[in-house]
């Protein structure tokens, strides 16, 4: 069992009347590749400034490294902050900005010079040491502002939306550039995002925030193929939600459901919240689901929906599917593109399945917005 | 792809026509620089005046290095002078000191009594000079009478002196606000993550990133106190700097020195604005490239 090195002990924060982190309770682990997502405003910043230094909570402790540092300013900690803007310091060059940190810690002169090489290689900007930030483009900027906190050694680094001001491909590779840094060097990483793809790429683990709370912790693939709540099944990825009914949970560990739009639906029973019997929401994912033309009836063991296609959208790697079930509800199909079979048009019959395994139910959430619905 | 390109015929060069309002703008600035430069050039040219007597005449006569070389001729002028410039600097060193720290306060704190300052610093600015200076010198007369805590101010270069200071620190305080309004406040809290107290952060980031705010504070605390005439007229008692000294002179003819020490400051004016130009030329193609 790993360290635990970062913990928060039932933390408040609240501005006036707005409460931007609201209880939250959160450890991770020494060397951990630690997310947090959530839609903007949910308080992912400012958990991160209060391990930083740069909040004080309103309620709750801080622990570093077992030590409960809520009362130390930022400049007594052993945490360094990758900020989203990166902060770089322009009228100092690139050197000097690396260099600030060691400096501050009274670092022999050859040491600094050896540790600035170091993290400039460990970023791959060997040779840039003279320029000015404004000198350079936003990725080589990212990569100095990620040095500038690397160089130190912290026991924890803070990463606030990193990559948030790239353009897409930038983004992908340095995405794999960080995750590559963090396994060579062996530091705590604490990476807010709200790209629910970013967090999946990198993460060890996630915790999905929500108006200052945490919805959902766990790893990818759990968060991802069993969310805990409506919420986090909208916001990690298109995710097909059908309203129903749990009518019984029989000795096979099966629960079947009645949706109300028509057929019923089975379903691990621990795949139900917690204490559910009456209303949920049956969630399946739409890469889970096959799509085959009306009255090819699939194995019996499998989830059963019939339904017309009402959209039909090549994207290259995949069709996508809008398909209309006789009950009203909509669900979304995507369909590995082999190029083997003929792919159903538009206002064709079609019956849609997919395995028990791959359903989840949530209790139904009344006060999401269209905003924190769309991940 | 390139027999086609081969083919095809040369693109049509394209004559730029000029349509006579594109001269509108240019003849402008020429008339603006010869109407504002002017009395310049005639000041300088005065300098070199050729005349019999010792006072300044409107005829000009080609040419005389006498009044350059008799620049300290003049006693009253060299003690004039001298006043200006030992009231000039350390008005403009308190006034910028004072001013930076009001520039910092209002450029960064959400405090109540922010907008009474401001409102403070903008009257500062606005009012017109005729009054402050009454106002002054009445406030001086005051003070000299009642003596709170045996405090006087004597007519002379201390009323001078604080009266400079008093109208400057309101231009300093703009000069400097505005600069830390544009300051990003996440570098401040990047030199504290990087282990920096408060007081480095100041230092080593806050201050290096207003000092051409605080420079520019300074320059312009410096000539305000150089050229101002109206209020220094007021609170100088028996001691005349460089303006009213020249204003003094003016009612019996001034002497040509006053021309050449005009084109000296002048000089001094166009130098500094040429480096601070240079320097942000400077600063800004070091970004572009
Ligand atoms: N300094 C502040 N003063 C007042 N409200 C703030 C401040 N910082 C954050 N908030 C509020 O707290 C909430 C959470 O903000 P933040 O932590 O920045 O969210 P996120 O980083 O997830 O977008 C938001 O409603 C925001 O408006
Ligand atoms: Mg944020």
């Amino acid at each position: 069992m790993p360290e635990v090195d970062v913990r928060l002990e039932r933390v408040t924060k609240r501005f006036g009347e707005v409460v931007a982190v609201d209880d939250l309770s959160l450890d991770i682990a020494e060397g951990e590749f630690f997310s947090l997502l959530g839609p903007s405003g949910c308080g992912k910043t400012t958990t991160l400034r209060m391990i930083g230094g740069f909040e004080d909570p309103t309620m709750g402790t801080v622990y570093l490294g077992g030590r409960d540092v809520t009362d130390l300013p930022p400049y007594r900690r052993d945490v360094n902050t990758v900020f989203q803007s990166y902060a770089l310091f322009p009228h100092l060059n690139v050197f000097e900005n690396v260099a600030f940190g060691l400096r501050r810690r009274k670092v022999p002169k050859d040491e600094i010079a050896t540790r600035v090489r170091e993290a400039m290689r460990l970023v791959d900007l060997e040779g840039f040491e003279e320029r000015r930030p404004a000198q350079m483009s936003g990725g080589q900027q990212q990569r100095v502002a990620l040095a500038r906190a690397l160089v130190n050694r912290p026991k924890v680094l803070l990463l606030d939306e990193p990559l948030g001001a790239l353009d897409l491909k930038l983004r992908k590779q340095m995405q794999l550039e960080l995750k590559r840094i963090q396994q060579e060097v062996g530091i705590t990483f604490i990476y807010v995002t709200h790209d629910q793809e970013e967090a999946m790429t990198m993460s060890n683990r996630i915790a999905v925030m929500r108006h200052g709370r945490i919805e959902q912790l766990g790893e990818p693939e759990a968060v991802y193929e069993n969310p805990a709540t409506e919420f986090v099944a909208g916001f990690l990825g298109a995710s097909n939600l059908l309203e129903g009914e749990v009518k019984e949970t029989n000795g096979s560990g099966l629960a079947t459901v009645l949706l109300t739009a028509g057929p019923s639906v089975r379903l691990p029973v621990d795949r139900l919240p917690a204490g559910a019997t009456g209303r949920v929401k049956v969630g399946v994912r739409p890469e889970k689901v096959s799509i085959a033309p009306e009255g090819e009836a699939g194995p019996a063991d499998r989830n059963t929906v019939t339904g017309r296609v009402t959209m039909s959208t090549y994207i290259g790697v995949s069709h996508q599917f809008k398909v209309q079930t006789a009950g009203g509800a909509e669900l979304t199909v995507y369909v590995q593109n082999l190029g083997a079979e003929r792919s159903p048009a538009q206002g064709e019959s079609v019956v849609l399945t997919w395995k028990p395994e791959h359903t989840f139910a949530v209790e139904p959430q009344e006060d999401l917005t269209s905003e924190e619905d769309e991940g | 792809m390139s027999a086609v390109a081969t083919a095809a015929p040369p693109p049509v060069e394209r004559v730029r026509r000029r349509r006579w309002t594109s001269f509108i703008l240019p003849v402008f600035t020429g008339a603006m620089i010869f109407y504002l430069a002017s009395p310049v050039f005639l000041m300088v040219l005065y300098g070199f005046n050729d005349l019999a007597g010792e006072r300044q005449v409107a005829r000009f006569t080609c040419c005389t290095l006498v009044w350059w070389r008799q620049m300290f001729e003049l006693p009253d002028l060299n003690r004039a002078l001298r006043t200006s410039l030992t009231v000039a600097f350390p008005s403009a060193i308190a006034a910028t000191a004072l001013g930076t720290f009001i520039g910092l306060v209002l450029g960064r704190y959400r405090f109540s009594g922010r907008a009474v300052l401001n409102f403070v610093i903008f009257l500062a600015i606005a009012i017109p000079e005729i009054v402050l200076g009454s106002a002054l010198l009445s406030m001086y007369v005051q003070v000299n009478e009642m003596r709170p805590f045996g405090a006087t101010v004597p007519l002379g270069y201390t009323s001078i002196l604080l009266s400079h200071i008093s109208f400057s620190i309101a231009f300093v305080a703009i000069t400097v606000r505005a600069r830390v309004q544009g300051l990003d406040r996440t570098l401040e809290n990047a030199a504290q993550d990087l282990f920096a107290t408060p007081a480095v952060a100041f230092w080593r980031v806050t201050l290096p990133l207003i000092l051409p705010g605080v420079v520019a504070g300074f320059l312009l605390a410096f000539v305000l106190s150089l050229d101002d005439f109206v209020i220094t007229n007021f609170v100088n008692g028996q001691t005349d700097t460089f303006p009213t000294w020249v204003f003094g002179t003016s009612k019996i003819g001034v002497p040509p020195q006053v021309n050449v020490w005009g084109t000296v400051l002048f000089l001094a004016g166009v130098l500094t604005a040429g480096v601070s130009l240079a320097q942000a030329y400077r600063r800004r193609t070091g970004r572009a490239a």
